[in-house]
C-alpha cells in the first residue's frame, strides 16, 4: 500500500499554474469582501431605517445569506437566474453570490459593532459642538473598527474558503486549478498538498498582519 | 445667562419634565437635588439640546435653544457638559480626548491645541496622564478628564450631571476640590449633585425635584437646614 513514490518535480513545473490559481483566489476573495463590506455598511443602516420595506429587504438578505449553504448561493446566481435571461459568467456568479454571503454575515458584525458603542459617545461627543460627520468619524467609526476588525478577518478568511466553490462551475481558482492540473498528470496528492499549503500561506499572513495591525494600531 | 422657561418634556406617555421654571445668572452655582427618575438629567440635555423640548423654551444668552434657525454646534460651544459615566473616548489619550474638539470645533492649529489640552490636564493634576488611555486611568481621573475636556472649550457654562455618582468614596473628594476651585473662579454651573454638604457650601441656590417639577427652590441655607415643604424634608431626611 505504502509503495507510492512521491514525484514532487511534476508539482514544481506547474508551480506557475498553481499561483495562477490563487492569484484568481485573492482577487475573488478581497473583491467578494470590498463589495460585501460595502452592501452591509447600507443594510446595517436599512436595518433600523424607518421604511418598513428596506427593513424586510434587510432581514431577508440577512436571513438567506446566513442560513443557506454558499454552494446553493452560487447556484441560484449562476443557473437560477438564467429562468429570468440574466446569464452570468462562472466568474460573476462566484464573486456575487460570495459578495451576497459576505454581506449578510458582515451587516450582523456591524452592527454588533455600532451596539457596543454606547449612545453616551455619541452626547458626549455632540455635547462637546462636533457636528453629525465629525461625531461619526472621529469618535464612532474607531470604536466600531476596534470591534469588528477582528471579526472581519475571520470573515475575509471565511470568504476564500467560500470562493473555492466556484470549482463546480468551472472556475480555475486554486482548488479548481490543482484539480484540473491532478488530473492531467496524476498526481492527485502532491498537487493537493502544495495547494493546502498556499491556502494556509495565505491565511496565516493575513492573521498575522491582521493580528500586528490591530495590536500595533488599534490596541486591541 | 440661561433661561428656563415653561419646559415641558415626554418620552412618550411618560411626562418627565412638567413646566420647568428656572433662571441662572452669570457667576451663578445652581445645585439640583431630587430622587432618581424625577427629571434632573433630561433637563441638562434639553439645555444644550441634546434632546428636544415638546413645549417652553431654553434660552442660553438670549438665544433660543429650540429653535430651527438655531446652529446647535455652534451653541454648545457655550455649554460645557460632564456626565455621571464620564465618557471619555476610549480610543484616545487623556491628551487627544481633550485636544479633539479644540482642533475640530475651534478650528486650532495641532500645536496650540496639545498645549491648551495639556495645560487643562495639568490644572486638573492628570500632569502625568497625558499619554495614558481612559481604560489606564481610575474612575476620579477619568472624571477629571471629561472635566478638563469640556473646561478646555471655555464653555460660559457647565452643566454637571452627578459627577461624582459613579466614583468610589475616596475619589469624590479630588473631583468636587476641582469644582470649588471652578466655583472660586467664578464659572456658572447647574450642577446636578447628591453631594448636600457640597451643595451647602458651594451652591447660591438649591433646587429640589419632585415628579418633573421645581418642587422647592431657595438659598442651600434655607432649602437644605429649613425646608418648607414635605417632601422636600423627607427627600433630605432620606439622603442626610
Ligand atoms: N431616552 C429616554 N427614553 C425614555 N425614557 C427616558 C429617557 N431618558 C430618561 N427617561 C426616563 O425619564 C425619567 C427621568 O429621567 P432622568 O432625567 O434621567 O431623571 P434623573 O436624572 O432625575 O434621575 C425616568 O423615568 C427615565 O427612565
Ligand atoms: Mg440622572
Amino acid at each position: 500500500m505504502l509503495d507510492y513514490t512521491f514525484q514532487w518535480k511534476v508539482v514544481w513545473k506547474r508551480l506557475p499554474d498553481l499561483f495562477e490559481g490563487a492569484i484568481l483566489t485573492l482577487e475573488l476573495t478581497i473583491l467578494s469582501s470590498i463589495i460585501g463590506l460595502l452592501i452591509a455598511s447600507i443594510l446595517v443602516i436599512w436595518q433600523k431605517n424607518d421604511n418598513i420595506f428596506l427593513r424586510n429587504f434587510t432581514k431577508t438578505w440577512i436571513s438567506i445569506a446566513r442560513n443557506t449553504p454558499a454552494l446553493l448561493q452560487i447556484y441560484i446566481a449562476y443557473f437560477g437566474l438564467g429562468s429570468f435571461g440574466i446569464h452570468l459568467s462562472s466568474y460573476v456568479a462566484v464573486l456575487g453570490a460570495i459578495a451576497f454571503n459576505n454581506a449578510g454575515y458582515m451587516t450582523e458584525i456591524l452592527r454588533g459593532g455600532f451596539s457596543s458603542v454606547s449612545k453616551n459617545q455619541n452626547q458626549a461627543a455632540k455635547g462637546l459642538g462636533l457636528n453629525n460627520f465629525q461625531t461619526y468619524v472621529y469618535v464612532i467609526y474607531p470604536q466600531v473598527l476596534k470591534t469588528v476588525f477582528l471579526p472581519m478577518t475571520n470573515q475575509f478568511i471565511w470568504a476564500m474558503m467560500g470562493t473555492s466553490l466556484g470549482i463546480i462551475i468551472g472556475l480555475q481558482e486554486l482548488t479548481g486549478m490543482t484539480t484540473f492540473l491532478q488530473s492531467q498528470t496524476f498526481r492527485p496528492f502532491e498537487f493537493y498538498f502544495i495547494a493546502a499549503l498556499i491556502y494556509i500561506f495565505i491565511s496565516k499572513s493575513i492573521l498575522l498582519s491582521s493580528g500586528f495591525i490591530a495590536k500595533k494600531y488599534l490596541r486591541i | 445667562m440661561i433661561k428656563i422657561k415653561d419646559v415641558h418634556k415626554s418620552y412618550g406617555d411618560l411626562k418627565v419634565l412638567d413646566g420647568i421654571d428656572l433662571e441662572v445668572n452669570n457667576g451663578e452655582v445652581v445645585c439640583l437635588v431630587g430622587a432618581s427618575g424625577s427629571g434632573k438629567s433630561t433637563l441638562l440635555l434639553c439645555v444644550n439640546a441634546l434632546e428636544g423640548i415638546d413645549k417652553g423654551e431654553v434660552l442660553v444668552d438670549e438665544i433660543s435653544v429650540h429653535d430651527k434657525n438655531t446652529n446647535q454646534n455652534e451653541l454648545r460651544k457655550k455649554l460645557g457638559i460632564v456626565f455621571q459615566q464620564f465618557n471619555t473616548f476610549p480610543h484616545l489619550t487623556a491628551l487627544n480626548n481633550v485636544s479633539l474638539a479644540l482642533k475640530l470645533v475651534l478650528k486650532m492649529s495641532k500645536k496650540e491645541s496639545n498645549d491648551l489640552a495639556e495645560e487643562h490636564l495639568i490644572k486638573v493634576g492628570l500632569k502625568e496622564k497625558l499619554n495614558h488611555y481612559p481604560s489606564e486611568l481610575s474612575g476620579g481621573q477619568q472624571q477629571r478628564l471629561a472635566i478638563a475636556r469640556a473646561l478646555a472649550m471655555s464653555p460660559s457654562y457647565l452643566l454637571l450631571d452627578e459627577i461624582t455618582s459613579a466614583l468610589d468614596p475616596e475619589l469624590v473628594g479630588e473631583v468636587l476640590d476641582t469644582l470649588r476651585m471652578l466655583a472660586d473662579e467664578g464659572m456658572t454651573m447647574i450642577v446636578v449633585t447628591h453631594e448636600i454638604p457640597f451643595a451647602r457650601e458651594v451652591a447660591n441656590r438649591v433646587a429640589f425635584f419632585h415628579e418633573g417639577k421645581i418642587h422647592e427652590i431657595g438659598s442651600p441655607k434655607d432649602l437644605i437646614s429649613n425646608p418648607k415643604k414635605i417632601r422636600t424634608k423627607e427627600f433630605l431626611s432620606k439622603i442626610l
